[in-house]
């Protein structure tokens, strides 16, 4: 009984407890960042590194600048567990802590959709790197939408460009048979009519094998791909333990790894370290570079981790995911610099970032001065487009290790873009909604 | 021409063999379920977080998470072993004593507690990351029967389908010629006849859940060792219920049979009938199965028949 | 001393079916309404509203959808996520298809073509039973979530497969803010549970618990074994339709068909058994248990977010859902519902327990 008089308790804390818990916050001086990421659930692998990289570099640009411009960073974490609702939950929770929200990392294709229309309301620029609704990239009808650097789309054209060079010309795909092995989602799906549109073009033929999520088994899918299909090339577009054992599969029915192209989602040490020997020549699309070589990381052991406040075990640091994080990380406080040169060296809002944002160049020189060379990508975005279009570049996974091969590839611009306006006016008809001219 | 291929007899006999070798694997996991239910009736679900659980533990011993010091494979597997069983009496003990007597859904909805609470331990204790587990078993295909015929079969799969008809045997035996086995039997027909008879109920069950543990030691370590090691292996629960069920809940025996079922019917029809529905039917294909199964006979195939009186 | 119901006489057959037949339940419950219409939105934020009620209200649709399955039916399924699913994509299939019907007509369409599924998939329960039921159910899961993602149909042909939800109307009102949102919701809520109330009050509701305690006893006393069961999941389906097309159009506005996953079957599963089988109120306690917990032991956890990493604070808010749960079967198996009760009988003594 005492027991029972026990929950009873906890239930009438909880309830008085719960309705004054969270409520809009003046700002303390600092510039909030909400650090939204999953530690737990079937992709806490890539969640951890994503989340800690990014508190990692903000703790470093405190610790080493004082903040930006004097004002320093401040943040919260929350555990989204890359789910959807949770992920809302998380924008609704923080959107107005702390002064307001510069800007969102929503850590999810599906969570980006999720809070689109949300975040448009609410004058909150949504920024997926790397992933996220393909259509946004136009900026007239998608405003706080920043699909930045390169998206599905544009990397997938870069991926058939590199088939191409591989094979010795663009006009050698002719005849050829590429297999997608896609997860079924809206991540895994988002390709298929870009991977159509190329086949039309360049003459190969496409096959799309659908594998259900999580992707424990996918035995059946690779049976036929290497001896029913006897495809040419494969585009592995999984994630999570889907990686390592598509891998597997393919050593067992004997395809060559070395005609296997992953999207930047299967391209990590998470993806081939489990797979052992069959992840031995297998190739990934990358829009960094990885390593700890970089000056801007090598700031970040220098001082976090060397004074014992580091997020993560030391050994993940020079990996693909954690090194995605950093660019994340440094994306989105180059746009707070920005804002601030804007609007003054204050802690900046959502309208004022979204701003910054349509003026922002990466530029060489700039990737230089904040030591990342080699880490990000240079590119520039405007009103009109909010990708950038960055080149992608390849890597292959030798002796325990990402090499990458040859140089950045270009994306296809002319190709993908009308593909991402038509789809865009689609979706600005259905929503009746009027682009903005730019 | 795709007809063609599709008629190729060696291919057919490839995909079922393969989905046979696939269904072993379901099997091992089913196993720690059908035990537990077998039992005490309880449909644990927290079977696929203790397979993390242990998988976990052993990779990270052997990475020497414990004091720095790496441990070899077999002595890694020993103190997991350990671990497992000291894991499996402290459910017993704190989670299921306490609900002797209720309902079965009760139960069922404590495992799922369980199951939460095991996943987070898990990783908290030994870390997110993906990590490698190599038993030194190849999982390349066996290279004497493709020079033959053509067909790729993985050793390593070869080989996780003998531990788990070992392991199989060892438990029927267990079940049969141990007085432990036969108690074990006495108390899942009946627990209250089985008590006053003398039986220790709560020892027996102790025995059985730390046997679940070295169960799930046993399928996390194939598993670890074919996928990564990993959260994902938590949900091989899912894979392994349609296997449970065709089986029927409380036959170990049924568990492989089903098992073979599951994973020969499954890939021929992804194979030879997905493609017609745009593929990906392996996730609802065995529930589909397993309800057909089950309207024949509704307590699967081996499963012990339940007759109602009023 | 407040709660006696000494001097409250039934002298009429109305009076002794009344649904609250005590006076102080009536005026609490009232009282409860006009807090839940007029004072909620403006004493709590938006962020609670949107965040904490709105998910509270329209899984309590769904949790009193499966409490009339699983505690009043006794038939275990697990595949209310997949009869939400086809509810939130009927729904949104009906509103881009046909744009001029009304919004409630609307929802109680799609909520009868879920009808229409659940009934197909409840076939099985007249010869399986128990968690064999559960397990063929977790086939409706499967298939339905498999229908949804793989053809093109069902999202209007998004590459992506997912579906954004056209802006809600009610006779010509627009219905955009959150207040006026969670107005809506609620209104839902008020109907369907005195639906639900009554419906286990009546023939229909005996029937079911008939088959619950033992259907082959209730076949012998002349209880259609068929129809009942059949109603059971047509019902139950019909609640968690008109839930899943809420979820969509009143709270989140854009899905994908993995919202509705297993662990939102699970989430529901733990709404009925925590807030008790077989209670209507239950329902919506198990609910606000299940929604608030996670968020609550965020919050509780938020201090130490300085000083433990982010992945060890996660897991641990895992461990302590886990522990939480176990913890209130050991302690209350009967679900909060039953608490409530104990409480209530408590009240009615105050301040002379003996």
């Amino acid at each position: 009984m005492a027991l029972r008089k026990l929950a009873t308790a906890l239930l009438a804390a909880a309830a008085l407890g719960l309705p004054g818990a969270v409520q809009a916050q003046q700002n303390d001086g600092t510039q909030f960042m909400l650090v939204n990421a999953y530690w737990t659930g079937p992709f806490a692998a890539g969640g951890s590194a994503f989340g800690g990289g990014m508190i990692d570099y903000y703790r470093m640009l405190n610790e080493r600048d004082g903040g930006i411009n004097g004002v320093k960073l401040s943040w919260e974490k929350c555990e989204t567990q890359y789910q959807n609702d949770r992920i809302v939950e998380c924008y609704e929770r923080f959107k107005g802590h702390n002064g307001g929200l510069a800007l969102f990392h929503p850590m999810s294709t599906g969570g980006a959709y999720a809070v689109l229309e949300r975040a448009q309301k609410d004058l909150i620029p949504v920024i997926t790197i790397g992933y996220g609704r393909t259509d946004a990239s136009d900026g007239r009808v998608f405003p706080y939408k920043f699909p930045m650097l390169t998206n599905y789309w544009s990397q997938n054209t870069a991926k058939i460009r590199f088939m191409g060079a591989q094979e010795g010309g663009m006009d050698k795909l002719k005849g050829k048979k590429i297999a997608n092995v896609y997860l079924e989602s809206a991540y895994g799906k988002e390709t298929i009519p870009v991977l159509d549109e190329q086949a039309k073009r360049y003459g190969f033929s496409v096959q799309h094998f659908a594998v259900a999520a999580p992707g424990l088994d996918q035995k059946a899918v690779w049976l036929q791909i290497a001896r029913q299909l006897r495809a040419d090339w494969v585009i592995l577009r999984g994630w999570g333990v889907m990686n390592p054992a598509a891998l597997k599969e393919a050593e067992r029915v004997g395809f060559a790894r070395e005609k296997i192209v992953g999207v930047w989602w299967s391209g990590s040490e998470e993806d081939v370290v489990p797979a052992g020997d069959a992840a031995e020549g297998y190739i990934s699309a990358a829009f960094n570079g990885s390593g700890t070589h970089f000056p801007v990381i090598q700031d970040v052991i220098k001082h976090v981790y060397d004074k014992g406040n580091g997020e993560l075990p030391r050994e993940r640091l020079g990996q693909v995911f954690y090194a995605r994080a950093m660019v994340w990380a440094i994306i989105s406080a180059e746009a707070i610099r920005d804002a601030q040169a804007m609007f003054g060296k204050r802690p900046v809002v959502g309208k004022e970032v979204q701003q910054a944002l349509e003026k922002f160049a990466m530029t060489p020189e700039r990737v230089k001065k904040l030591g990342a060379e080699g880490l990000v990508p240079p590119f520039s975005l405007s009103c009109k487009d909010h990708e950038g279009g960055a080149a992608v570049r390849f890597q292959q996974w030798k002796g325990g290790k990402w090499v990458p091969i040859g140089d950045w590839v270009a994306v296809d611009k002319d190709m993908v873009r009308p593909m991402i306006e038509a789809s865009a006016a689609a979706y600005a008809k259905e929503k009746s909604l009027t682009p903005r001219s730019c | 021409m795709l007809e063609m291929i599709y008629l190729d007899p060696l291919f057919a006999i490839e995909v079922v063999v393969s989905g046979l070798l696939s269904g072993i694997m379901y099997s091992l996991v089913a196993l720690g379920f059908a035990l537990i239910f077998k039992a005490s009736g309880i449909f644990n679900f927290a079977q696929g977080a203790f397979v993390l659980f242990a998988a976990l533990t052993l990779v990270s011993l052997i990475e020497g998470a414990l004091f720095g010091v790496k441990l070899p494979l077999l002595l890694a597997a020993a103190v997991t072993l350990v671990i497992m069983v000291v894991y499996g009496m402290a459910v017993e003990r704190l989670v299921l004593r306490p609900l002797i007597n209720q309902s079965l859904i009760i139960l069922f909805m404590a495992t799922i507690g369980l199951n939460f609470f095991t996943e987070g331990f898990a990783q908290m204790l030994w870390g997110a990351q993906v990590k490698r587990l190599d038993l030194g078993i190849p999982e390349k295909p066996w290279e004497g029967l493709r020079l033959a015929t053509g067909i790729t079969l993985s050793v390593f799969e070869l080989v996780a389908a003998a531990i788990a008809g070992v392991l199989v045997l060892g438990l029927t035996l267990f079940f049969s010629k141990t007085t432990t086995g036969r108690a074990l039997r006495a108390v899942s027909d009946d627990n209250q006849a089985a008590m006053s008879v003398g039986i220790p109920l709560q020892h027996i069950w102790a025995v059985v859940w730390a046997v679940a543990g070295i169960i799930a030691l046993v399928a996390g370590m194939l598993w670890g060792a074919k996928l990564g090691v990993q959260f994902s292996l938590s949900l091989l629960a899912l894979k392994a219920l349609p296997v449970l069920i065709i089986g029927g809940f409380d036959s170990i025996v049924g568990v492989i049979v089903a098992g073979l079922i599951v994973g020969a019917s499954e890939k021929f029809a992804e194979v030879f009938v997905g493609p017609y529905f745009g593929g990906a039917i392996e996730n609802w294909f065995p529930y589909v199965l397993a309800t057909v199964v089950l309207l024949i006979k509704p307590q699967g195939l081996f499963g012990e028949k339940i007759i109602e009186r009023v | 001393m407040i709660y006696r119901e000494s001097g409250q006489f039934k002298t009429s057959y109305a009076a002794d079916q009344a649904m609250f037949p005590i006076r102080q339940d009536r005026i609490f419950i009232a009282l409860l309404l006009v807090a839940a219409v007029a004072v909620v939105p403006v004493v709590v934020s938006e962020y609670a509203i949107r965040s904490i009620l709105m998910p509270f209200l329209i899984l309590s649709i769904a949790a009193i959808g499966l409490n009339l399955l699983l505690g009043y039916c006794g038939l275990i399924s697990l595949g209310t996520a997949a009869f939400m699913a086809v509810g939130a994509f009927s729904a949104y299939k009906l509103a881009t298809g046909i744009p001029d019907l009304p919004i409630v007509l609307n929802f109680i369409l799609a909520g009868l073509v879920t009808a229409v599924v659940g009934m197909a998939f409840g076939l099985p329960s007249l010869r399986i039973k128990g968690f064999y039921l559960a397990v063929t159910t977790l086939a409706a899961h499967f298939f339905v979530e498999w229908t949804i993602t793989k053809f093109g149909w069902f999202t209007n042909y998004s590459p992506s497969g997912v579906i954004s939800a056209p802006p809600l109307d009610v006779f010509g009102i627009a219905i955009d803010s959150t207040t006026e949102k969670y107005w809506f919701v609620l209104a839902w809520v008020l109907v369907l549970a005195v639906l639900a109330k009554n419906l286990v009050r009546s023939s229909v509701g005996r029937a079911w618990m008939a088959v619950r305690d033992m259907d082959v006893a209730a076949a012998v006393i002349g209880v259609p074994i068929l129809k009942t069961k059949l109603l059971a999941f047509a019902v139950s389906s019909f609640y968690c339709g008109i839930a899943g097309a809420l979820y969509v159009f009143a709270y989140i506005g854009t899905v994908e068909p993995q919202a509705f996953d297993l662990n939102r079957a699970f989430q529901v599963l733990f709404m009925v058994i925590i807030g008790g089988l077989g209670s209507i109120l239950g329902s919506f306690f198990g609910a606000a248990f299940i929604v608030t917990l996670p968020i609550f032991i965020t919050l509780a956890a938020a201090p130490f977010g300085g000083q433990i990493p982010a992945e060890v604070l996660s897991n641990l808010e895992l461990i302590i859902f886990g522990i939480l749960i176990v913890f209130f079967l050991i302690v209350e198996p009967l679900g909060l519902a039953r608490l409530w009760q104990i409480g209530k009988e408590k009240l009615r003594l105050w301040p002379f327990p003996h």
